[in-house]
């Protein structure tokens, strides 16, 4: 997938979220979840918000979601062309998390909510890439 | 106040010194369970945060804590002491039971120095800017098409709010915008994010406001009416739009206007009138049932049939509101003075026989919420 020109913000992760962007960089969605309440959770952070037990695992998510929400920008922003999509998903786990859409127009017609999607990759660099998502079954 | 509150757990981060694997939010949240364990309580006992350094609303977020009480004084190192001078007298007056104070600051290794957000090692920086968001007209306005789906509500009514809140500001001669507009104008105006057009988004401007609060006992020393306080709320929720529990309904809203009813011992049904926090043409509508003032999915129905317009029964942000009146960018001062206005019966748009006024504001992006009951008679 090309990247604009202008260079979006990167994030640089932290001892606590890099099993995250280590995930993403090897083409997986990695979640948390805690052992003692059995919750997925995002954004990552060593205890559980639910419980607050610090039992937790890492584990590899489906990258299967439904569109939850979403705005369409219609002003551009570094490293976005509008109209551009700024979207949430839920994950097939529970957690929700913000996201682009891709491979899909960017028209309220063509985004439908709950509309299934599945997770892709866009590598910012050698060590980002982003977990995006596109229509299900249209890899 | 003297003798009625005591600090029980004290603890420090389980290490000092050089800590390059731990960021800064991660030495707040080990320093907190640290404390927690020394007295033997759960994060679910804490119901209030303070912190400096960090948002509270981050902290809390982080923690899995729902506070009612929220301090994010922040005045350099003296921060912590002016905390605990305001947790003992939050708890004092009953408004929360247990204060968590924290500190944490990766000064020497430098890692996730976060803070309020912004860096690109904050969870926000990490996880939301990556993929386009900026600023509020394209994080506030998320939530919303969700709700349009959950409760039918249509743009027409969407667009409604800011119909109505310019009527409001036709009769203020302060407003900035004061000329009216229908619901065909707003929807014809400039899509900003869909589904957010121009006229849906506050405006941006300069000015300011203050208040000057003193003892019951001396309020009718003064040559103004006094307006008295007679219930508070404060929560906060996530510092991340897109983690919002239900983007239905705001969690802080909720948290904070049953609290502030509760100490006022007040309900919705006792209320004259009403300020909601209107960034965006959305917030009414949350606020309107968050607060208990209309069943869930109701709202957009509500100011559609004008109960909140110029001689409805629920008039609501009767200055314009951040849409056509004034928004600097925190915009709650100008809630407050309205409600005082309306209480004083100095308004320009003046409700006849205000007896009670609720001014209700929105921190961040539905990150916080902040909610004043005021009245006529202290009682």
């Amino acid at each position: 997938m090309p990247e604009p020109r202008a260079r979006r913000p990167r994030p640089v992760p932290t001892p606590e979220t890099r099993h995250y962007w280590e995930g993403a960089r090897a083409g997986e969605l990695r979640l948390q979840r805690c052992r003692a309440c059995a919750k997925a959770y995002f954004p990552p952070r060593p205890a559980c918000p639910h419980c607050g037990s610090a039992d937790t695992e890492v584990f590899r998510a489906s990258g299967r979601a439904t569109l939850y929400s979403y705005v369409i920008h219609e002003r551009p922003a570094p490293g976005f062309e509008p109209p551009y999509a700024i979207a949430v998903v839920a994950l097939e786990e529970g957690p929700r998390l913000m996201t682009s859409l891709v491979d899909v127009p960017q028209t309220p017609e063509a985004l439908l909510l709950d509309m299934p999607l599945e997770v892709r990759f866009q590598k910012l660099d050698d060590e980002i890439s982003l977990p995006v998502f596109a229509p299900a079954g249209r890899a | 106040m003297r003798g009625r509150v005591a600090i029980v757990g004290a603890a420090e981060t389980s290490e000092l010194g050089v800590i390059p694997d731990l960021s800064q939010i991660e030495l707040h949240a080990d320093a907190a369970r640290n404390a927690l364990a020394d007295c033997g309580l759960s994060l679910r006992d804490v119901d209030g945060v303070a912190t400096a350094g960090e948002s509270p609303v981050a902290i809390a977020h982080y923690l899995g804590i729902t506070p009612r009480w929220l301090d994010g004084t922040a005045v350099g190192g003296c921060s912590f002491m002016i905390h605990v001078r305001h947790a003992a007298a939050a708890i004092a007056a009953g408004q929360c039971s247990t204060v968590l104070i924290t500190h944490g600051q990766s000064g020497r290794s430098r890692v996730g120095m976060g803070g309020r957000g912004g860096s690109a090692t904050s969870l926000s920086g990490q996880f939301e800017a990556p993929y386009g968001v900026a600023g509020p007209p394209t994080m506030f306005t998320i939530p919303a098409l969700r709700y349009m789906k959950q409760f039918g509500l249509s743009h027409e009514e969407l667009a409604m709010v800011a119909v109505v809140q310019r009527e409001w500001a036709a009769r203020n001669p302060r407003a900035m915008y004061r000329e009216p507009i229908k619901v065909a104008d707003v929807l014809a105006s400039r899509v900003i994010a869909y589904p957010f057009h121009l006229l849906e988004c506050c405006l941006v401007t300069d000015g300011g406001g203050a208040l000057v609060l003193v003892g019951a006992e001396r309020a009718r020393d003064f040559p103004t009416r006094p307006v008295y306080v007679l219930g508070t709320g404060e929560s906060s929720e996530t510092p991340m739009v897109s983690q919002m529990e239900d983007f239905t309904s705001s969690r802080a809203f909720r948290v904070s206007g049953r609290q502030a009813f509760g100490e006022a011992g007040l309900s919705p049904a006792d209320v004259d009138h009403l300020m909601i926090y209107d960034a965006f043409a959305h917030l009414p509508i949350y606020g309107l049932e968050d607060l208990g003032f209309v069943p869930r999915g109701e709202a957009g129905r509500f100011i559609w049939e004008r109960n909140t317009a110029p001689g409805g029964r629920l008039p609501l942000n009767t200055n314009g509101g951040g849409l056509s009146y004034t928004h600097t960018g925190m915009y709650g001062m100008f809630a407050l003075q309205e409600s005082v206005r309306q209480l004083r019966g100095t308004a320009p748009a003046q409700v006849p026989d205000v007896e009670i006024s609720v001014a209700h504001g929105v921190g961040g992006m539905f990150a916080a919420a902040g909610t004043v009951i005021l009245g006529r008679e202290p009682g």
